[in-house]
């Protein structure tokens, strides 16, 4: 295989992260302005890879990998190279977890973390291993870079987590590695049971492309992955790790996890378990039905019930994923297509509204949001920026939010049997702007309640500090890019999805379409 | 039988080459001489028969080792089929060398904390590696017999080696008894096989029915055998003793909690590895044609003793019998892997993969807890293991490496060697036992999380409390570190260790 230099930039997004990880790590003795900057470095860096590769990116390879890299680990036996590339449908996610790194890492090298450089070091191994999630074609990689980054989630949550902390993190650890396991379980059962002798999927694809599995084959394989990939997306009712866990985590680490790592489990089914597996995904469509719609109405309602500010996103960031399951189900490009704007979206939401979160904590002293109130008085731009994220997060326009699950809805509408779902999703959409706005009332308007005055009247509490906005706007301008401009990555999107996601000439009622653009969707919300 | 004899011998001559057994005649020269360096030397220089003991063994590690690089592939039998060298020997041999020599190194450590003999135990644990790389190789079952002897009659001696501790003599006692009875089932078993296997009435009956070869070639015509099929599960059961499976693994927690840490360490390690690669030299070789009995049997054994290790250990707070407990799991994956070997070729590397990344992750965890025990080394608890990560955290991190490894988190050796394990047993198509290793493995994540967790989440505890031990050397971060480091790159780019073919 030729390599050229884009291939090498590649790999580099994934090593500069790792290298800086370790000279953090080791170079305890480092003053905190080297440190700081070595570190920005490792954020930074593969930001801007993603950027180049962004704009280098070969839209007409269709079912094939841009900046292809192969190099053998000792693993060749069982067919598994080190096989990294991006197609159109992993570059929104190496770039969404480039630029919830870069934000992730900036507010972290400002925070008051005890012990920093361990802190900085495994945010950056983290970030390493989520970028090499997503240049994986070798599922098992995809699978290995997963756990890269999953591990430095648990000890972060153990060293500077909040209170709670130990319970929470054997209950997510244990979730996650049950559905890890399972996963890991399915990707050797296509391995083994294709027949092909390779675990990359490019490989696999075309193979059973032409050589389909056995229906029966298809939806046992099917059923480890998505209970496997659907514990680590926190499907219901798999979910009670995510809002604990997200509870208890430093905000770094619950902003890389929430908003790109539990990506992983959806892209794993988007990209693997669905075109591989077409027969399995239909034997499951009910089952995956009402478990996305426990996500949605029943996961909705409870997150109206929170008081606590960091359990309410975390129930909410769970409730969300129900949708991108919805759009997985109707196995079309519009749907699935909307599935993954909404990913990149959610993932750049939630990321700010925690960050936030933090930063609201550090002025209120408190998450428990029926004890605050009228906190927009003293912090302006922290209000104006936590009532932007909250109205990415319910779905407003402007926001890729909107797109995303706007393209769902319209995908569901597309057929007959997955119409009638268009109204329960639609009371969720309302369920959401509930909490939401709910939460922007109690905590920044309104009278502030009486246990809260005081703390209120402390010269502690400020605005956003230039070390929170820069990170809060990176988020902020992300997810408007998004917002208005979806074409960017849906127009490269659609052509790679509709490759994956064949139109059955058996089925009539699949018929062609494509993701809406910016100006089609103008016109149909002006009517 | 004068005229056997004669064959015998002259076969034997013909073919006694003792170069090839080099290594193992060293060993013994190296283990005789430190018996009598210490009477040579003056007592102020004792210090130096450790050093010895270790650069000895490393330097026969070398011998081997190039020794290896002529080394054709082919298995080749030696001392008239006494003995058998293959790919997969070779290896072992180098990994018990290796076992040995950390073992000695852990010894060092545990030593200097008690007031006992010194020499005798370098010895011991050198006699004992000599006797293992022998037994790996025997292809007969009188060689298997003698070599396995010696290798149990040393441990028993180890296990009660701190003889002022009676938690160390109990372990030496039940370790005695329990190790001469499983030899007693071992030898009937034998002498079973040999006895059908010579009886003149039944097809491919034998002379020298306890050489592997012609076994295997009787078992191939009788399988359905009532004695045959008995003898080969009471070879089996002695096998099982050793590896610590169940319903034979009863003595693993007060053993390996009374025996000192290196002993401990040498018998979760070596004593097992060298129990399976006996194992599956028994089930891919003489008791291949029993495959269809042997399977089921194999499979029972393996669920229950997944499970059992895993559950039991859940609640143990002595982190000495955790490591047993845990170890009776490993062996369960393990024995899944010599299943899948009957039917898969390579699962035979994958089974020795494994054993080598949990002979690094092991005796990662092993090197702390000596460093950390004082000179009541049975009693270690979990909660000596409390805010360890502020106060040791270079042990805490190689802990937490060792640790991970066994839980197998990538990217650490561990997750590879289970990697490798469970395509083997995917491709053998053993369903059922994945889905139990599934259930073990996580598991496994409650104990071997919660150890980590005491050294990072633990609450501050007085200072009085705290375990006192000495700072650590140089040699001693070079020596664990190397582990981690192993594990890790094994984890990381799995060719450096070039195992599978």
């Amino acid at each position: 295989m030729e390599h050229d230099t884009n291939s090498f930039i590649l790999l580099a997004a994934i090593l500069v992260p790792l290298v800086t990880g370790v000279i953090a790590l080791l170079g305890g003795r480092l003053n905190t302005s080297a440190l700081r900057s070595i570190s920005a470095l490792g954020f930074g860096i593969p930001l801007i890879i993603g950027i180049y590769l962004f704009c280098n990116f070969d839209a007409s390879l269709i079912g094939e990998y841009n900046f292809e890299l192969r190099a053998p680990t000792g693993l060749e036996s069982i067919g598994i190279y080190l096989h990294l590339g991006l197609n159109a449908i992993s570059l929104p996610l190496f770039l969404l977890a480039g630029v919830v790194g870069l934000a992730a890492g900036l507010y972290a090298m400002n925070s008051k973390a005890e012990r920093l450089n361990l802190y900085l070091a495994l945010l950056l191994f983290m970030l390493g291993g989520l970028m090499g999630t997503f240049a994986s074609v070798d599922v098992f990689f995809f699978y290995f870079f997963h756990e890269f980054a999953l591990i430095p989630t648990f000890i972060m949550i153990g060293i500077w987590g909040g209170a709670g902390r130990r319970g929470a993190a054997i209950e997510m650890t244990i979730y996650l590695t049950v559905g890890a396991l399972l996963s890991l379980l399915g990707l050797i059962a296509l391995y083994v049971t294709s027949g092909v002798d390779s675990f990359s999927l490019l490989e696999l694809r075309n193979y059973l492309s032409e050589q389909p599995l056995s229906e029966t084959v298809q939806s046992n394989i099917f059923a480890l992955l998505l209970f496997g990939f659907g514990i680590l997306v926190s499907l219901f009712p798999f979910h009670s790790w995510a809002p604990k866990g997200y509870a208890v985590a430093p905000s770094g680490a619950a902003m890389l996890h929430a908003g790109v790592l539990k990506k992983f489990g959806l892209y794993g089914l988007l990209q693997i378990a669905y075109p591989l597996l077409p027969e399995g995904g239909e034997h499951w469509f009910s089952l995956i039905v009402w478990l996305a719609l426990g996500n949605i109405l029943f996961i909705g309602l409870v997150t109206i019930a929170q008081k606590d500010l960091k359990m309410m996103l975390g129930y909410s960031s769970v409730m969300h994923m129900g949708y991108a399951f919805l759009g997985l189900v109707t196995f079309s490009v519009v749907g699935v297509g909307g599935a993954l704007l909404m990913m990149v979206a959610h993932g750049l939401s939630v990321a700010l509204l925690f960050m936030l979160a933090t930063c609201i904590y550090h002025r209120s002293q408190t998450f428990d949001m029926s004890a605050m109130g009228g906190l927009a008085t003293k912090a302006p731009v922290l209000a104006a920026f936590f009532v932007a994220g909250t109205m990415a997060s319910i779905g407003l326009p402007g926001f890729g939010n909107f797109w995303g699950e706007f393209t769902i809805f319209a995908a569901l509408a597309e057929t007959e049997h997955t119409r009638w779902l268009v109204a329960p999703a639609a009371i969720g959409i309302i369920i959401s702007a509930i909490y939401g706005l709910r939460a922007v009332a109690n905590i920044f308007f309104g009278q502030p309640k009486e246990v809260f005055v005081a703390q209120l009247e402390s010269d502690t509490v400020v605005d956003l500090k230039l070390s929170e906005k820069v990170p809060a706007l990176i988020l902020i301008i992300a997810l408007v890019i998004t917002g208005l401009f979806p074409r960017l990555l849906s127009d490269n999107a659609n052509s790679e999805l509709a490759n994956l996601y064949p139109v059955e000439d058996t089925l009539p009622h699949h018929e062609v379409m494509t993701l809406p653009s910016t100006t089609d969707a103008h016109k149909e919300l002006t009517h | 039988m004068n005229e056997l004899l004669a064959e015998f011998l002259h076969g034997y001559a013909a073919t006694n080459e003792w170069t090839v057994i080099m290594p193992e005649i060293m060993l013994a020269i190296l283990a005789l001489g430190m018996l009598g360096a210490e009477m040579v030397l003056p007592k102020n220089s004792h210090g130096l028969i450790p050093r010895l003991a270790m650069w000895g063994q490393a330097l026969i590690l070398v011998v081997l080792l190039s020794a290896g690089c002529s080394f054709g592939g082919d298995p080749k039998g030696y001392f008239s089929g006494m003995i058998e060298q293959t790919n997969v020997t070779h290896m072992m041999r180098a990994f018990f060398l290796v076992c040995s020599i950390f073992v000695c190194y852990l010894g060092q450590i545990y030593l200097s904390k008690q007031n006992l003999a010194k020499t005798e135990f370098y010895h011991l644990v050198i006699i004992i590696a000599a006797a293992m790389m022998l037994l790996v190789q025997s292809a007969h079952f009188v060689m298997l017999f003698v070599a396995l002897e010696t290798v149990t009659v040393a441990f028993y001696v180890l296990v009660a080696y701190c003889r002022n501790n009676s938690l160390s003599l109990e372990a030496g006692l039940k370790y005695l008894v329990l190790g001469a009875l499983s030899s007693g089932i071992l030898l009937f078993g034998i002498v079973l096989l040999y006895g059908v296997a010579g009886n003149p009435e039944l097809a491919g009956f034998s002379r020298d029915s306890l050489a592997y070869g012609e076994l295997a070639k009787f078992i191939e015509l009788n399988p359905d055998n009532l004695l045959v099929k008995v003898g080969a599960l009471l070879v089996i059961a002695g096998i099982c003793f050793k590896i610590g499976a169940v319903p034979f693994q009863i003595w693993v927690p007060d053993v390996y909690q009374g025996a000192p840490t290196p002993v401990t360490a040498y018998l979760a390690v070596a004593s097992k590895a060298a129990g399976f690669i006996v194992l599956l030299t028994l089930v891919r070789g003489p008791l291949a044609g029993l495959s269809e009995f042997l399977v089921p049997v194999l499979s029972f054994i393996a669920a229950v003793t997944i499970l059992f290790g895993n559950i039991t250990a859940v609640t143990q707070r002595n982190v000495k019998r955790l490591m047993g407990l845990s170890g009776i799991a490993h062996a369960g994956y393990l024995l899944v892997g010599v299943i899948a070997a009957l039917t898969i070729d390579w699962a035979v590397y994958a089974v020795i993969f494994y054993l080598v990344t949990y002979l690094l992750a092991s005796f990662a965890v092993f090197g702390v807890m000596a460093h950390l025990a004082d000179s009541a080394d049975a009693n270690q608890e979990l909660e000596h293991y409390q805010d360890l990560a502020r106060k040791r955290p270079f042990l805490s991190g190689i802990l937490t490496c060792g640790l991970g490894s066994l839980a197998g988190i990538p990217p650490l050796g561990g997750f590879i060697g289970k990697l490798f394990l469970f395509v083997a047993a995917f491709q053998a198509g053993l369903y059922g036992l994945l889905a139990i290793s599934v259930i073990g493995v996580v598991i496994s994540i409650y104990y071997y999380f919660g150890w980590i967790r005491e050294c990072y989440f633990g609450t501050q505890v007085a200072e009085s409390e705290s375990v006192e031990s000495a700072p650590l050397l140089t040699a001693d971060r070079v020596m664990l570190g190397a582990l981690v480091l192993g594990t890790i790159a094994i984890g990381l780019v799995p060719a450096v260790l070039p195992i599978i073919p």
